[in-house]
C-alpha cells in the first residue's frame, strides 16, 4: 500500500486530515440542508461549493454527479503523486456500496442509468484512461478492506503488476431513511465502545490508494499487507454474530497468512460504529483472540461511517499512525460500554508502531481485515 | 505440484427453467418471477421458510446455490469451507427501486428496514452462507456483463492459496422483471477444466 488520498470532510489531502485527527476535529454535525437531505441529522458531509470548486483543477468538461467529482478528485491526487504510466499491467479496483443512488430521485439532473455501478466503474476508467476494465466491488461495509485484499490477489495472481483502489459512498436519503428505519442513527456525534452511545452517524468520503509490487513506486508511508481474510459469520443478514465468530475467524485466517503472533500487533484500526450488536460482537472476538490489551480506535466519531469508503479510509489512516507513530484517540469514548475488557485509546499519544489490524463488519454477516507492517 | 481444479457441477436459472449440469430439473410455462420462482423451490424441494421473505435476487442466487450444494451430497458432520464469489451487472438495483419509491412521497413515506437491508447485493450470499453454514470468504462484483476471467481468478487464488476447499461462483442478476443466475461449483475433484473457455461455454448453454 503506497501512495493515497481522502477526500473528505476533514480535508482534502491524508496529510491534512491525519494533522485535524492529532488535532481531535471532528466533522460529525448537525447537517441542515434541505437542499440535499429530506431531515437534519447529525453526520459529516463534504459541502458542496468545496467540492465543486475543488474539482475545478480537474478542468471537467462535462458534468459529473456529486460522487464521481469526490472519487475523480481523490484518485487523479493519488496516480498523479504515484507518478506511475497507466499501461495494461495496472488494474483498477472501485469500492462502493451503493454508487450513484441519488440519481434514482427524480429531482436528479442525471439519467436513472447513472446507477449502474458498471456505469460509474466506465466514468472512472475512461476519464483517466485506464487499459482495464474496471473492478467494481459492492460488499457492503467490508467494501473497502475487502478491495485492498483483492488487489492483493490480483498482484499475486501474476494478473497486474499494480492496482488503484478508489472507495466512496454519499450520505443521501435514500441511506438515511434506511438507518433511521433501523432505529440506528445516533442525533448527537457518536460515541464508539461507550456506555452512553448514541448509535451511527453517517458521513461521506473518497479515498483512494496505490497497491503495487514495485519497490520504486513506494510513498515514504508504505505498508506491506501481511495478510488478509474474509469470513461470513452465517448467523444473521441484517445484525451480527453474538459470538464475533466471522470477525474472530478472519483474525486467525489473516494471522496465519502472516505468520506472525496476534502480540506483534501494535494497533487495531477497528470497525466501531457505535451500535451496541457490533461494539459489543467486536469486544467478543478481540477478547477471544488475546487482543484485549491491543490499543483500539474507531474513527467513525471523526468521519461518520462512510460504508464502502470506511476499510480504505480507516486503513490509510493507519498508515499514517504508522508513520508519524502517533496513536489517534477514539472520538466520543470515555467509559467502556462493552462487557469485555478493551484498550481504547483515550488521548492522542506518540508510540513507536510497526504493525496494524484493520477490521470491518457489515449487513449480510460480512467480516474483513487486513494486517499491515511498515517498511523501516 | 500444484493441484488442479475442476467445475464439479453447475446450474442456470433462466426463461423460467431451472437446469442443473445442462440437464431441466423444472421448467414453468409462467413467465412471472415471483411465481415461477416459487414453484420452482417447491418442485426442488427447497423447504426453508425464509426463503419467502427474501428480495427477488437473494430468491435467485439462494435457489441456484440450493439446487448445487444439494447435490454436492455435503457431509453434514463437518465444517464446509466453500467461499462464495458472486458478480452481476444490477446490483441490488431491483430493491433498491422499490425502496426509493417507499421513500419518494414526503407524504407517504414509508421506509421499511426488511425492504433496506436487501438493498445491498452482497446480502444474497449472507442467506446462502446462514442456510448452509458456510463460514467462509465472500465477494459480489460488478460487471457490465458475465466476466468468466474474473470470476475465474479471484476463484483460482482462493483456491490455490487455501482460503477455501471449494468456490461456489458465477452470475446472478435480476433487474426490472429480467432475470438470470449460472453458479457453478469448483474444486479438485471433478472433469471439467476449471478455465475461463469452460466457464464461458458453460454459461452458454
Amino acid at each position: 500500500m503506497s501512495y493515497h488520498n481522502i477526500t473528505s470532510s476533514l480535508g482534502f489531502d491524508s496529510a491534512t486530515v491525519f494533522e485535524n485527527l492529532k488535532q481531535g476535529k471532528r466533522a460529525i454535525q448537525l447537517v441542515d440542508d434541505a437542499s440535499r437531505f429530506y431531515k437534519p441529522f447529525f453526520g459529516a458531509v463534504i459541502p458542496t461549493e468545496t467540492l465543486n470548486s475543488a474539482f475545478q483543477i480537474l478542468e471537467p468538461n462535462k458534468d459529473f454527479t456529486r460522487l464521481e467529482k469526490m472519487l475523480l478528485l481523490s484518485l487523479s491526487k493519488t496516480i498523479k503523486a504515484s507518478g506511475i504510466d497507466l499501461s495494461d499491467r495496472v488494474g483498477l479496483i472501485i469500492s462502493t456500496t451503493k454508487g450513484n443512488i441519488d440519481v434514482l430521485n427524480t429531482q436528479s439532473q442525471f439519467p436513472q442509468e447513472r446507477a449502474y455501478l458498471s456505469e460509474l466503474g466506465k466514468i472512472i476508467q475512461n476519464y483517466f484512461g485506464f487499459k482495464n476494465e474496471a473492478i467494481v466491488i459492492s460488499n457492503a461495509c467490508v467494501s473497502g478492506i475487502l478491495s485492498i485484499a483483492i488487489a492483493k490477489r490480483y498482484i499475486q495472481e501474476g494478473i497486474y503488476d499494480q492496482v488503484f483502489v478508489v472507495a466512496g459512498d454519499l450520505v443521501s436519503d435514500f441511506v438515511i431513511s434506511g438507518f433511521n428505519s433501523f432505529h440506528a442513527l445516533s442525533d448527537a456525534p457518536s460515541k464508539p465502545y461507550d456506555a452512553n452511545r448514541v448509535g451511527i452517524n453517517l458521513g461521506e468520503v473518497a479515498a483512494s490508494v496505490l497497491v503495487t509490487s514495485n519497490k520504486n513506486n513506494h510513498s515514504e508511508d508504505t505498508v506491506e499487507i501481511l495478510g488478509e481474510a474474509s469470513c461470513n459469520d452465517a448467523n444473521h443478514i441484517s445484525g451480527p454474530s453474538r459470538t464475533g465468530e466471522g470477525l474472530y475467524r478472519s483474525i486467525k485466517s489473516a494471522l496465519a497468512e502472516a505468520n506472525i503472533d496476534s502480540h506483534t500487533i501494535d494497533y487495531i484500526s477497528a470497525h466501531g460504529t457505535a451500535t451496541l450488536f457490533n461494539d459489543e460482537m467486536e469486544a467478543i472476538a478481540f477478547n477471544r483472540l488475546g487482543l484485549e490489551h491491543a490499543p483500539l480506535n474507531s474513527l467513525k466519531g471523526y468521519f461518520g461511517h462512510t460504508l464502502g469508503a470506511s476499510g480504505l479510509l480507516e486503513t490509510i489512516i493507519g498508515m499514517q499512525s504508522l508513520h508519524h507513530n502517533t496513536l489517534i484517540a477514539s472520538a466520543g469514548f470515555e467509559t467502556l460500554g462493552v462487557t469485555k475488557p478493551l484498550n481504547i485509546i483515550k488521548e492522542t499519544a506518540s508510540k513507536e508502531l510497526r504493525t496494524f489490524l484493520k477490521t470491518a463488519s457489515g449487513f449480510g454477516g460480512c467480516n474483513t481485515v487486513a494486517l499491515f507492517r511498515t517498511l523501516t | 505440484m500444484e493441484p488442479t481444479f475442476h467445475i464439479s457441477s453447475y446450474c442456470h436459472i433462466k426463461n423460467s427453467s431451472v437446469l442443473l449440469d445442462g440437464e431441466p430439473l423444472y421448467s414453468s410455462p409462467n413467465q412471472e418471477f415471483s411465481a415461477f420462482i416459487k414453484s420452482a423451490a417447491k418442485h426442488v424441494k427447497t423447504n426453508y421458510p425464509k426463503f419467502y421473505k427474501m428480495d427477488h435476487l437473494s430468491k435467485l442466487a439462494f435457489l441456484a446455490a440450493d439446487v448445487l450444494l444439494k447435490n454436492a451430497d455435503l457431509s453434514a458432520e463437518t465444517e464446509h469451507n466453500i467461499a462464495i464469489i458472486l458478480s452481476n451487472r444490477a446490483s441490488s438495483l431491483d430493491t433498491d427501486r422499490t425502496y426509493q419509491a417507499s421513500i419518494a412521497d414526503p407524504e407517504n413515506f414509508f421506509p421499511s428496514p426488511s425492504v433496506f437491508v436487501y438493498t445491498l447485493p452482497n446480502i444474497c450470499m449472507g442467506e446462502i452462507s446462514i442456510k448452509h453454514q458456510l463460514h467462509s470468504e465472500n465477494c459480489f462484483f460488478i460487471f457490465d456483463s458475465f466476466n468468466a476471467d474474473h470470476l475465474w481468478i479471484n476463484t483460482q487464488s482462493l483456491l490455490k492459496r487455501k482460503k477455501a476447499e471449494k468456490v461456489l461462483c458465477g452470475w446472478v442478476d435480476f433487474d426490472d422483471k429480467n432475470y438470470e443466475a449460472f453458479l457453478y461449483l469448483v474444486e479438485e475433484n471433478g472433469i471439467i477444466a476449471h478455465s475461463p473457455n469452460e466457464i464461458k461455454r458453460l454459461y452458454k448453454t
